[in-house]
């Protein structure tokens, strides 16, 4: 079969803030650009930031880089990259200023600066008290930063290929990128866009777990095609998780329900955060309310027909109270659990958020392998491993992350492009073919498994054996299950098989791209036996060399997970920042 | 435009994905409940909604705001017991 070749400067899969930032770059230095966008690019999952971008700006109050970078490290737990994190926070304050005159509508000072409020882990003085640092335009920030880029694109040409999937990677024998195999979803028609530079900007995964914050688009694609194409990813055993979101939904409860005397109940009706924390209840840190909702389901206590559930209860307070003081959670409780929350207790279960692991990067944006960069290939925003966020992202500096790698890998793709030479070079076949054999492997099977319960499975597998908080043997049982779902996704059919908009073949795609970032996931979690940031083992002894479970002698290291063969490799953090000295390391706490 | 076709018909459902986790547990559910019982023009008017910035889709269909084009008034109230 030939495929039909469209050629560019840059190609870039996904028109969230990362992609469209990465783009805006691009297009402006007059270089042919094309964004590739499985949906219309203001409809990218980044329009669900509401909290804010973090920059040291000290519009409020005096702050600080520096202090910027302390943070980021010590939320980090160690694991970020100091020379990456050293860049991103000195460049804040220029590519949020950038942005506000791209259009932005930031929300503002009496005085016309941009208006900055505080934020958990943002603070000055290298950890001494809270500061002012998250930069926001009302509750739409993402969506906000969404519309400003996408103007600009517009004014500068970017070539937009909405409702276009990518599908795999195009390597040459030597494993330089020459671009992507995608496929139009109006008329199923595949097509290479082959260019010098390549960016992959697709977003998290978060689907990978049954309870999840993130829109169902959010299918790990760029991981998927990564990992097929030889590229490992690298710190794949870190999630962020939310403790309360609505059992089978995913959506936020937020944590001023339990503020207002919300109750957490197990299926026997006890409150058993008193157990846990006799002093703070329910009212207990974020980690520790998780560990003990994940430890009652797991002790056969759950709720609901499956135990795997707990229930926040509210039906003592004065239904006025939960009217006027927590408005919109009558809403969501009614209309994504089923219940009144005046009359019966809400089903929660710890949500997966935001993914810290992903492609491994450096700050430049280059995609890196044993130190060296894949040629021609980049990776920003929640898909790329910097590494900023390490083992724990802080708040807002996910935003911030889209905009400041966004920026800096284009600007590694400008130079490399323009030092390439005119013509593009003969397109390696193998990775087309390949990608055009998966497509037809789905159209023509038969006898095999529903795409549905294949995803349930994985859902199901990930959120009960690789959650929140980690058992050493459900992480053992975890790595074998994973394994025998994928074999479940190797025999996924399609009842539909017509050309236009077939929802069901790109679904089925898009598992085979989520079923290797759960399989990263789960063995590189059952690997790491210490706790650190948002990953937490039981069985990670808390002792005076491995305060709360962390255990920097042997686990100061980023795991690196290969498709080949499920192997793990590690490889040093970069403790040397690129102008200041080492944040060295303490006990985190708060 | 007079008829829909089947084409428009699942380009319609894919557009039905969304960037808010919210939107997408609403119009699952309308799609497999309720939107294959649409008349052409409420199903014109979905089609409508479905380019309205997520944000603002959302607060109608929560009824947190209220639309202000009449002709989208009743399809939002559709939405809204989906
Ligand atoms: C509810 C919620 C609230 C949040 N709030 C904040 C906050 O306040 N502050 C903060 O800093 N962070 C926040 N985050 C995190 C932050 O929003 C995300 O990490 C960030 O928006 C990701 O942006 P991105 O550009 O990497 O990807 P996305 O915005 O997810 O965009 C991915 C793009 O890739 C495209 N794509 C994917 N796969 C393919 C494919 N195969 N082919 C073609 N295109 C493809 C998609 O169409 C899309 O355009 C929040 C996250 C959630 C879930």
């Amino acid at each position: 079969m030939t495929v039909p070749v469209r050629h560019f400067d840059a190609v870039i899969v996904g028109a969230g803030g990362a992609g469209m930032r990465a783009a805006l770059q691009l297009s402006e230095a007059g270089l042919k650009t094309a964004v590739l966008s499985k949906v219309f690019p203001t409809r990218s999952h980044t329009v669900a930031a509401q909290g804010g971008v973090s920059a040291s700006l000290g519009n409020s109050e005096p702050d600080h880089w520096h202090w910027h970078m302390y943070d980021t490290v010590k939320g980090s737990d160690w694991l970020g990259d100091q020379d990456a994190i050293e860049f991103m926070c000195r460049e804040a304050p220029k590519v949020v200023v950038e942005l506000e005159h791209f259009g932005m509508p930031f929300d503002r000072n009496e005085d016309g600066t941009i208006y900055q409020r505080p934020f958990g882990g943002h603070m000055s003085n290298f950890g001494e008290k809270p500061v002012r640092r998250a930069c926001a335009a009302a509750d739409r920030t993402g969506h906000a930063m969404l519309h400003a880029l996408y103007q600009r694109n517009v004014r500068a040409n970017t070539h937009f290929f909405v409702e276009w999937m990518a599908l795999d990677l195009v390597r040459d024998a030597d494993g330089n990128v020459q671009g992507v195999v995608a496929m139009e979803m109006e008329t199923s028609e595949i097509v290479v866009f082959q260019a010098k530079a390549t960016l992959f900007a697709t977003g998290g995964a978060g689907r990978i777990f049954a309870s999840s914050t993130n829109a169902f688009i959010n299918t790990g694609d760029g991981l998927g095609m990564a990992a097929r194409a030889g590229i490992p990813l690298e710190d794949m055993e870190f999630w962020q998780f939310h403790p309360t979101g609505v059992a089978g939904a995913g959506v936020l409860i937020t944590e001023g329900v339990r503020g207002e005397g919300g109750i957490l109940r197990n299926s026997a009706g006890e409150r058993f955060m008193e157990r846990y924390a006799p002093n703070a209840k329910d009212l207990a840190s974020r980690d520790v309310v998780s560990r003990a909702m994940v430890t009652e389901i797991n002790e056969g206590r759950g709720c609901g027909p499956n135990k795997d559930h707990v229930l926040l209860d509210i039906t003592h307070l004065d239904p006025e109270v939960i009217k006027s003081k927590l408005p919109g959670i009558r809403e969501i409780s009614i209309k994504f659990a089923g219940v009144d929350p005046i009359v019966a207790p809400i089903p929660v279960v710890p949500t997966c958020h935001y993914q810290m692991g992903g492609i491994p990067t450096n700050y430049r944006g280059e995609v890196v392998i044993d130190g060296k960069p894949v040629h021609g290939f980049y990776a920003a925003g929640e898909v790329a491993c910097a590494s900023v966020h390490g083992a724990n992202r802080l708040g807002t500096n996910s935003l911030l992350d889209l905009l400041v790698f966004g920026k800096s890998s284009a600007n590694s793709m400008i130079d490399f492009i323009k030092a390439q030479p005119a013509e593009l070079p003969e397109l390696a076949t193998t990775d087309v073919d390949r990608a055009v054999a998966r497509v037809a492997r789905l159209d023509n099977q038969t006898g095999g498994v529903e795409v549905n319960d294949a995803r349930n499975a994985m859902q199901r597998t990930m959120q009960n054996h690789c959650g929140v908080f980690r058992f050493k043997d459900m992480l053992a049982e975890g790595a074998a299950k994973i394994l025998e779902v994928e074999e479940m996704v190797k025999k996924t059919q399609i009842h539909d098989k017509s050309k236009v908009f077939n929802t069901a073949r790109i679904e089925a795609l898009e598992l085979e791209n989520l079923i290797e970032v759960a399989k990263a996931t789960m063995i590189s979690a059952n690997a790491r036996t210490e706790s650190r940031g948002a990953h937490v083992r039981d069985d990670a002894p808390d002792t005076a060399e491995t305060p709360n479970g962390r255990d920097d002698t042997n686990w100061l290291k980023h795991t690196l997970w290969h498709r080949d063969g499920n192997r793990l490799e590690y490889k040093p953090v970069n403790m040397t920042p690129l102008t200041v000295e080492t944040i060295a390391l303490k006990t985190r706490s708060y | 435009m007079t008829e829909i076709d089947p084409i428009e018909i699942k380009r319609i459902r894919w557009r039905s994905r969304r960037g808010l986790l919210e939107l997408d547990l609403v119009l699952e559910r309308f799609l497999a409940n309720g939107f294959n019982q649409l008349t052409q023009a409420e199903l014109l008017a979905y089609r409508r909604c479905l380019e309205l910035p997520d944000n603002d889709f959302l607060d109608y269909v929560n009824g947190k705001a209220e639309i202000e084009d009449p002709e989208l008034t009743h399809i939002i109230g559709i939405l809204r017991r989906a």
